[in-house]
């Protein structure tokens, strides 16, 4: 077989879930050799397309050929025994487990019948380095931040992989270095003939890697293109089935906030987690976070709200002082907070997504202050509108929604509460191009209105147009501020490198 | 909107239809097999018969299971039950004639109370597996309770104590309403305050409801203390109907049966969403399951065989992956 020869091919691939058409009669194609981009909003069928694929649901009705011959995966590890790896959306890894043990587990090397804990780990290790990581193999996987669990997973998946690579959302919680040592693997393995399938939503990668797309809207097949011979704002508008320009640099142009100060952080601190930090917000200010992986962004994020507690310092919320917080006590003094791992700390997966929307209000008001059903739909039906969530009805489970609505739900679960003060930890992730800037403009509207935004962003361009200043953090530490006309991504990334002394390259979060 | 509310009927009618169905079908089995079985007759103004028999029996069995729906909702479990309903019957019955009835009652409560609170500060602030946990007061209970009564069965013949456990209201056992109070004020919590709503995200995301303000260990004390207050009512009804208290043998293994019900009920063991009126059921299964074993003349030593085998069954029917196995297979028949 030589590059370029199909490798892959679903026909008529249709998948309906109770009250959803995931998918209808979708044809798909992937060659040796390429990596082929799949396109869509939030919720247009793309995982579902991965999932009937690899056998996690079974669908109604279609065929699918492996190098010619019709297969059927019953289960991900049938489709992994064909050849097909996949690393979902959801990564399902066992935090509690070893680095090691999560890369070879159902695959434990053996010797004379024990398991083979020293080949495993070199093993591991020299697996992780083809990613260019350097991680303590023997440390359960709990101990490292998400974008490392993301980078165990796909390295599981590379190595397992024979075939056929299916990465859906890979790049969601990593930093720019990352991404490019995922792209360089995925170079070299398409070099080797592989057909890799890559899900995101960062056009510019799509661009960067890819070579062709597959657009899917609404469950249906839009079409099949080259990706040098697309331009950006037809893809888009292939995306969203209206016309689409790419919007003008709309930098934030006016200031809203008053003097009146919200928000002070004052020498906070914790051990192994972040060292002082102070910082201020006004009423109606959007200030950005900025900073590499692991340089204290959201260890930050989480002294504020009382999920860690800080060893030493003072924050002062309007005119009352605090030496220490959690969580129901920020959210009743007007803090809200949109964690980063949506998985762990955002859904709560057995509820309904009008539960998961009033949860905090709930714990707000109090355990026998109870929302009548009545208001909660209202509120649930508001939040729906407002973020155009896809779903048939607000009493589907939250985690029968696409990633990139679920994030919504947990964003209107904040908005819910009526902050004060609003905690954005990458607020995007996952979310559509066309909502990313419905999002953006909504945090701005909030803002004229009052609201006070702390936001933490891997994309720097969504934090320069959405703040009025940017604090930046480097190894734990705070290195220094930009504001107004400075903010640029050459002006922040000049300063996160500058500040001197090396350390880890991957640092763990928590302590 | 009524489209949500009759998809939101159809998911508990899902969970609701096992319970109700092995009952029903336990019933009509001792329709055609147990002569006498549905006789009925009225002495003194009050019901007799097997199924009353089955409603007094199944009453303390209800009372612990809807205290157990709670904590398995939560993700745990407490296998105590059996223990603090001894130490409740034994405080009760030794109190009798010391001190005024309503005192010695609630004493039982409040012990019960307390047991409750011991268990959730082991769990919920030191962080104990609630297996664990809750074995330590199970296996030293029965000893308390052995202290209360000094080794002793103690009895007593007050009359009005009896009442709780033997006494009729309206034609019906008193026993049931108390049970049908117990189930209606844990209904009202969870339906009208935020207990429900909190219970649940706890159970399903410990983690994500921390993040959303809830707090959890609260939450866990909380249950637990309404799960011993739980063994504590139906300890009263125990010793109540034999105007006794039997330290080694009250309540022995209720705790398997409180269990069953709630998992036969509907509610999954790895916590989340928790069904109270399956719970009811289910402990009204496991009751007339007992009964008509007994009644059947099964000898005493297959029974736990017999309970098992028509438990693990029903069991299995709750599982929606096992529904959906078999579902598949037959499905696959079909075509083939
Ligand atoms: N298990 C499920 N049960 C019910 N509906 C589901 C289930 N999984 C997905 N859906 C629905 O199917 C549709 C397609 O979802 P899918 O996850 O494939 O979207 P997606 O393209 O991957 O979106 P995103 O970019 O947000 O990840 C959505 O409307 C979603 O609500
Ligand atoms: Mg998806």
């Amino acid at each position: 077989m030589r590059s370029g020869d199909v490798l892959l091919k679903m026909e008529e691939v249709s998948k309906t879930f109770p009250g959803v058409k995931a998918l209808s009669d979708v044809n798909f194609t992937l060659r040796q050799g390429e990596v082929h981009a799949l396109m869509g909003e939030n919720g247009a069928g793309k995982s579902t397309l991965i999932k009937v694929l690899t056998g996690v649901h079974p669908m109604d009705q279609g065929k699918v050929y492996l190098n010619g011959r019709p297969i059927v995966a019953r289960s991900p590890l049938e489709a992994q025994h064909l050849g097909i790896s996949t690393v979902y959306q959801e990564i399902n890894l066992c935090t509690n487990l070893s680095v090691a043990e999560n890369l070879y587990i159902g695959r434990l090397p053996r010797r004379r019948g024990a398991i083979d804990w020293k080949k495993m780990h070199a093993d591991s290790e020299q697996l992780l380095r083809r990613l260019n990581l350097n991680l303590d193999v023997k440390k359960s996987l709990s101990d490292y931040s998400v974008a490392i669990q993301q980078m165990v997973a796909i390295a599981r998946a590379v190595d397992m992989s024979s075939g056929v690579l299916i990465l859906d959302e890979p790049t969601s919680s990593l930093d720019a270095q990352e991404v490019q040592q995922l792209f360089a693997v995925m170079r070299k393995l398409r070099d080797e003939g592989m057909g890799i399938v890559f899900v995101t939503h960062f056009l510019d990668q799509v661009y960067e890697i890819t070579d062709r797309i597959t657009i899917l809207r609404n469950g249906s097949l839009v079409g099949e293109y080259e990706t040098s011979k697309l331009s950006k704002s037809s893809l888009v508008t292939h995306m969203i089935g209206r016309e689409w320009k790419e919007e003008d640099e709309h930098r934030k142009t006016e200031s809203s906030y008053t003097p009146e100060v919200v928000m002070a952080a004052k020498s906070l601190t914790r051990a192994g987690s972040i060292k002082p930090v102070s910082l201020s917000v006004r009423k109606g200010e959007v200030v950005g976070l900025a900073g590499l992986l692991g340089s204290g962004r959201s260890e930050f994020a989480n002294l504020i709200f009382g999920i860690d507690q800080a060893d030493s310092g003072v924050m002062t919320l309007g005119a009352e002082q605090f030496q220490s917080m959690n969580p129901k006590k920020a959210i009743r003094q007007g803090i809200g907070f949109c964690p980063e791992d949506r998985k762990i700390a955002g859904i709560v997966g057995e509820l309904t997504i009008r539960e998961n929307i009033v949860l905090a209000l709930q714990a707000k008001k109090g355990i026998f202050n109870y929302i009548p059903l009545k208001k909660q739909q209202e509120i649930a039906q508001r939040f729906i509108d407002l973020l155009r969530i896809k779903t048939p009805s607000m009493e589907q489970r939250i985690d029968n929604l696409s990633g990139g609505n679920q994030q919504k739900v947990i964003l209107a679960r904040w908005l819910a509460t009526e902050p004060k003060l609003l905690i954005l930890d990458e607020p995007t992730r996952g979310i559509d191009v066309g909502s990313k800037g419905e999002i953006r403009r909504l945090i701005l509207d909030l803002a004229k209105s009052g609201l006070s935004i702390l936001i933490i962003s891997s994309e720097l361009q969504e934090m320069i147009e959405c703040a009025d200043r940017i604090v930046v953090l480097r190894d734990r530490m705070q290195v220094g501020e930009i504001s107004g006309g400075d903010m640029n991504e050459a002006s922040i990334m000049k300063m996160i490198a500058e500040g001197g002394g090396t350390s880890e390259q991957y640092p763990q979060t928590g302590s | 909107m009524s489209n949500t509310r009759r998809r939101a009927a159809n998911i508990m009618h899902t969970k609701i239809i096992w319970p109700l169905t092995a009952l029903a079908a336990i019933l009509l089995f001792n329709l055609f097999f147990v002569p006498g079985f549905f006789h009925m007759e009225i002495k003194d103004g009050h019901l007799f018969g097997s199924l009353i028999d089955i409603l007094n029996r199944a009453a303390p069995i209800m009372v612990i299971a809807i205290g157990m729906t709670l904590v398995i909702a939560k993700e745990g479990i407490d296998i105590s039950v059996g223990s603090v309903l001894a130490i409740a019957g034994a405080v009760a019955i030794s109190l009798i004639g010391v001190v005024p009835l309503w005192m010695a009652i609630g004493a039982a409560l409040i012990v019960g109370a307390l047991c409750g609170l011991w268990n959730g500060v082991l769990i919920a602030y030191l962080g104990i597996q609630p297996m664990v946990g809750t074995l330590i007061l199970m296996t030293v209970g029965r000893g308390i309770a052995q202290l209360i009564t000094e080794g002793k069965v103690l009895t007593t013949d007050s009359k009005s104590y009896g009442f709780i456990g033997k006494g009729f209201f309206l034609g019906l056992p008193f026993s049931i309403f108390i049970a049908a109070f117990v189930f209606l004020l844990v209904l009202y919590l969870k339906k009208r305050t935020a207990l429900g709503l909190f219970l649940e995200a706890t159970g399903t995301n410990k983690v994500s409801s921390e993040y959303a303000g809830v707090e959890p260990r609260k939450i866990y004390l909380f249950v637990y203390i309404v799960c011993g207050l739980c063994a504590a009512i139906a300890g009263l009804l125990v010793s109540s109907n034999i105007s006794s208290a039997d330290a080694n043998n009250a309540g022995l293994w209720i705790e398997l049966d409180a269990i069953l019900a709630v998992v036969i009920g509907g509610t999954s063991m790895r916590g989340g969403r928790f069904f109270l009126a399956g719970t009811v059921i289910g402990a009204l299964f496991i009751q007339s399951l007992t009964t008509t074993i007994y009644s059947m003349g099964v000898p005493p030593e297959r029974i736990m065989v017999v309970k098992a085998i028509v438990v693990i069954i029903v069991s299995l029917m709750q599982s929606d992956r096992f529904r959906q196995m078999f579902q598949q297979k037959s499905k696959k028949a079909v075509i083939g």
